[in-house]
């Protein structure tokens, strides 16, 4: 480095947007910090957390019920390829995925009847009530790319996306699909049974490491929602230059940060006003998009 | 799958099917039988993929589960004075039931073990889902095509009958009001 030598007048704005600059990563940082960026932190918080016990509470649906979320999450991506490795490769591997998001809805009721607490209670029925408005434009949204490559076999809907990704012909259907996982997720804007309007919902009796269980099942059934959506929308290991597995994982992150983002961005939407959206609104723009792609389909 | 999984995996699903089904009968709260009679047709729809059955036998844990879940709403929303939400005898005439349920047990068991089974002809498809489907909509696509209609006309009309508002209650005895008067305000503002 040189002498230090003094810069024309004109200078000055530069340093003063210097100046914004660094203050602002100042702000950046301090906003990471009280938001305690490491969920380990949480982790640990909440592993040393004692187990809240509610009067006549029925133990073992709560427990299964809370634990369940995560178990459903690990079990659904087992048909879901990382490039061009798979788990299990079932010739119906769309359905086992569809009957997992299924068993959410045994989970989140039971962990709202266990604790036989009247607003865990109510977060369970508003769950039921808005899995009926949500599953079947759901199911309509992933028979979509099976009808379109003729298989429910996930590897052949990842190579029937070889030229073309399947979100350019069927845009609707990964918006609705996507608003699935949102809801099966108890996300953001459709989070209402756990929302703080009921104290929480079915969060409410919840702590220590059962609450632990189930705000990971949380997250990790939205990390498997947008890790199948990658694959049956966006190509799942098809790409330029990058190894496939790499393309994988991308895409699940880019679909996941969309959801994470849905829930600071979009309004929460109560079960009874989902259930119009759901049917008069979802279920035909999906049934639509079924049929342009099976028109498609049978074109070609 | 080698012969012994299959048949570890047979026998743990049938005594779990079994048993969990026992259970229904056994345990003393609605959310437990209801869940209990779950998992029993979930060991059903499993033990239906050791014959090869994938899509039927995934397509049972599916249905079982969401009726089960639904179950447990109508349970609630049904039962007078809530007996649902506190412990419960899950039997009516236990002894009658018991004797019908034996005998029909003993009949269709003897039924299966006496009744002389053909040969099997022929081997299985490779792909069974494809096969299942030609069987059902291929030479019966005629019956299927007035079938699917007629009960989905009897679905709606059982919703009409059964629904206690009608359009005019909604929209006024000359259907002109608008937004529709209902209980529970909707989310398109229809």
């Amino acid at each position: 480095m040189g002498e230090v030598g003094q810069v024309g007048v004109g200078w000055v704005v530069v340093a003063a947007l210097v100046l914004f600059a660094v203050a602002g990563a100042g702000a950046g940082l301090d906003g990471v910090l009280a938001a305690r960026c490491s969920p380990l932190v949480e982790v640990a918080r909440l592993v040393r957390q004692r187990r809240r016990r509610t009067v006549a509470a029925d133990r073992p649906l709560w427990r299964i019920g809370g634990a369940g979320l995560l178990v459903v999450a690990l079990l659904m991506v087992v048909v879901v390829p990382l490039g061009r490795w798979t788990v299990a490769d079932l010739s119906v591997g769309v359905v086992w995925f569809n009957a997992m998001d299924v068993v959410v809805w045994a989970m989140v009721w039971l962990a709202g009847w266990g604790p036989n607490s009247v607003h865990s209670l109510v977060g369970g029925y508003r769950f039921l009530a808005q899995a009926l408005s949500y599953e079947l434009p759901l199911m309509f949204a992933i028979t979509t790319p099976a009808v379109a490559a003729g298989s429910l076999r996930i590897a052949d809907v990842v190579r029937a996306q070889q030229p073309l990704w399947f979100v350019v012909s069927m845009p609707v259907a990964l918006l609705v699909f996507l608003t699935g996982v949102v809801a099966f997720s108890v996300w953001g804007p459709l989070g209402h049974p756990a929302g703080s309007d009921v104290a929480g919902g079915v969060l409410e009796e919840l702590s220590g490491v059962d609450r632990l269980l189930v705000l990971a099942g949380r997250y990790a059934l939205l990390a498997a929602g947008a890790a199948f959506g990658a694959t049956l929308f966006l190509g799942g290991g098809n790409g330029p230059l990058l190894p496939a597995w790499a393309w994988s994982l991308t895409k699940t992150l880019a679909l996941l940060a969309v959801l994470v983002a849905a829930r600071r961005h979009a309004p929460s939407v109560r079960a009874d006003r989902l259930a119009e959206v759901g049917w008069l609104v979802l279920l035909p723009l999906v049934l639509v998009q079924v049929l342009v792609v099976a028109v498609l389909a049978v074109a070609r | 799958m080698s012969a012994v999984f299959v048949d570890v995996a047979f026998w743990v699903l049938s005594v779990a099917a079994v048993g969990f089904g026992a259970l229904v009968f056994r345990v003393d709260s609605m959310a437990r039988a209801t869940y209990a009679l779950a998992v029993s047709f979930v060991a059903v729809g499993l033990a239906l993929l050791l014959l090869g059955l994938e899509y039927v036998g995934i397509v049972t844990v599916l249905m079982m589960v969401m009726e089960m879940a639904i179950m447990a709403v109508f349970m609630v929303m049904y039962m007078g004075m809530n007996p649902a939400l506190m412990p419960m005898n899950m039997v009516h005439s236990p002894r009658w039931a018991a004797g019908v349920a034996a005998t029909t047990f003993v009949g269709l068991a003897a039924l299966a073990l006496l009744v002389p089974w053909p040969a099997r002809r022929g081997a299985p498809p490779v792909d069974v889902t494809t096969a299942l489907g030609n069987a059902i909509m291929g030479s019966k696509m005629l019956v299927m095509l007035t079938v699917s209609p007629v009960l989905f006309a009897t679905l709606v009309a059982a919703v009409v009958l059964a629904s206690a508002r009608g359009r005019y209650d909604r929209f006024g005895d000359d259907l002109s009001r608008r937004p529709a008067d209902d209980p529970a305000p909707g989310g398109v503002n229809r």
